[in-house]
């Protein structure tokens, strides 16, 4: 760490509370952003010096509240003022900022601000986008290199979320609890969202996608001390800690994906398993069940198998069972024919699977699974197939290489007995 | 004297560290920790897992719940502690001083002396 790092560290974690309540402060997104660069620019230039504020938000929150005014006292020489309603505490004297922070104020200031960027009306990629942005102040370029598209184009998109949200309105009032409630699981969505994004670019660009990865759980873990009785949070973040802990045992030395029973769980991340299953043991004693909590059940049953043949197969089969019933979809039951297929072999899975054709032809998984299964039947040829429509609808290197490698294994294998033969008719 | 040495930050700059970050300071600490337990002076040493996966069992009025979290909301949480054996304060502080130049992040070292210590029988 060099000696200026510390304070990139505490501008980077008083952020969303310093932003929060610039936002509350300003009612926009914009003047808050400046008003937070202003005051960052003078933390860089004054805190070598002085050494570390005792609160370091709060000493944020009052230079970027003085530096905000300033500036719109400025412009408002040049136009018209802006109407009071629209510069909400600007008059307050500057004694009463300190209560405001104690107060129970920035944990509703941090929501709102986590809120705007979870807006439903805005498409995940400018969700994440503006949450990159906003709340974690990466930079333009940054998120571009994480979506890999140019700076000016991520600038324009980053732009055009911004006005949406300014558009639909941000929600200044307190929150009642229902507000409350509903504004938590628009979050935790864009959490996940921001997760899978680096989750599924693994492959990308070096390092970009594991800080994504990295940044999610920083925001799961804020969320569940600001919200730190929700058991749906404490199954966000298990589940986050739970998926990111095998990072390094996903990818084989050539780049391609290792499925989870052929990892070497020796790479798993084992302090973040550690606190995942600690989270997820507090959440169970809520006994409310919801999605993220029974994901993060079924992962932890992965992680808590020191080899693939103890895993629990039949409790995850249970598990998405009970997911089936709070969040059917195709994906969720193409998830728990993998662990049919381990408790009753590949017919029943494939039975299982064959119905869900339709509507996941367009995804890779599917393919995937049922060449899998069709392998393991001995189906060489049908197999193929389906690994051929998987490579097309690979959406990376890693998961193409993976097929690739099935493929080969298929070529390798002695000839399918000939009464399979006839299962394949063209080939 | 028997000394607890306590180990208070801000764990929400602490978990921002990166691994690399979060190695190197590790490392860094693993040495002071090696001086001090060559010279048989240092106890257990243990890392806390972050305040979001504890759980806080109350006792008032007869009745036990658990509430979620730390026990309390700080600004700097209990992240980790030290047990030491030091001939004063001075000492103990010594310790601590060189635990602190071995970390570069801000935070704090609460020294103080255990009234009682039972080693117990747990394996590393």
């Amino acid at each position: 760490m060099t000696d200026t790092a510390w304070i990139d560290l505490a501008l980077v974690s008083a952020r969303p509370q310093a932003m929060g309540a610039l936002l509350r402060y300003f009612r926009s997104l914009d003047l808050a952003e400046e008003a937070f660069q202003e005051a960052c620019i003078r933390a860089l230039k004054n805190w070598p010096r002085t050494g570390p504020p005792r609160d370091p938000a709060a000493w944020l929150i009052f230079v970027g509240r003085n530096s905000g005014i300033d500036r719109v006292r400025r412009q408002s020489r040049e136009t018209a003022l802006p109407p009071e309603e629209l510069l909400s505490d600007l008059g307050d004297r500057e004694s009463e900022l300190a209560d405001r922070l104690d107060g129970a104020h920035y944990r509703d200031d941090i929501l709102r601000l986590l809120f705007v960027c979870s807006n439903p009306a805005l498409p995940a990629t400018q969700q994440i986008a503006l949450a990159l942005r906003i709340v974690s102040g990466l930079s333009v370029r940054q998120i571009a290199r994480a979506f890999l598209v140019g700076e000016a184009a991520m600038e324009q998109r980053i732009t055009r979320a911004k006005a949406r949200v300014a558009a639909a309105g941000i929600p200044f009032e307190t929150p009642d609890a229902a507000d409350r409630a509903e504004r938590l699981a628009a979050v935790a969505t864009m959490i996940y969202l921001v997760f899978n994004e680096g989750y599924s670019a693994m492959n990308g660009p070096e390092g970009v996608s594991a800080d994504l990865c990295d940044e999610a759980i920083r925001l799961s873990r804020l969320l569940l001390r600001l919200f730190p009785a929700e058991p749906e949070i404490m199954g966000l973040a298990a589940l986050l800690l739970l998926q990111h802990s095998r990072a390094r045992a996903r990818f084989d030395a050539a780049g391609a994906v290792v499925l989870l029973e052929d990892q070497d769980r020796q790479l798993w991340n084992r302090p973040m398993i550690t606190e995942a299953l600690a989270m997820i043991d507090k959440a169970m004693r809520h006994r409310r069940p919801g999605p993220y909590q029974i994901q993060a059940a079924i992962a932890a049953l992965h992680a808590r198998a020191s080899r693939p043949e103890e895993t629990d197969w039949e409790e995850i089969d249970l598990l998405y069972q009970a997911l089936e019933r709070l969040q059917p979809s195709p994906v969720v039951t193409l998830n728990r024919a993998v662990a049919v297929s381990k408790r009753e072999g590949p017919e029943a899975a494939l039975a299982m699977i064959e119905p869900l054709g339709e509507r996941l032809s367009g995804y890779f998984y599917y393919h995937g699974l049922r060449g899998g299964l069709l392998k393991r039947l001995g189906l060489a040829c049908e197999a193929r197939k389906a690994f051929n429509q998987a490579i097309a609808l690979a959406t990376n290197a890693a998961e193409a290489a993976y097929i690739r490698t099935q493929l080969d294994h298929l070529a390798a294998a002695p000839m399918p007995e000939p009464s399979f033969s006839s299962d394949c008719p063209g080939a | 004297m028997l000394y607890a040495v306590l180990c208070y930050n801000d764990e929400s700059v602490t978990s921002s560290w990166s691994k690399e970050e979060d190695d190197r300071v590790m490392r860094d600490l693993s040495v002071v920790q090696r001086k001090y337990a060559e010279s048989g002076k240092l106890g257990p040493v243990a890392r806390l897992v972050p305040t979001t996966a504890a759980a806080t069992l109350r006792h008032s009025a007869g009745e036990t719940i658990v509430i979620d979290g730390p026990f309390a909301e700080t600004k700097e949480q209990l992240l980790g502690f030290y047990l030491i054996d030091c001939a004063s304060l001075d000492e103990a502080l010594d310790f601590a001083r060189d635990l602190s130049n071995a970390n570069p992040s801000t935070g704090s070292y609460e020294v103080r002396p255990l009234a009682l210590y039972k080693p117990g029988e747990l394996p590393s």
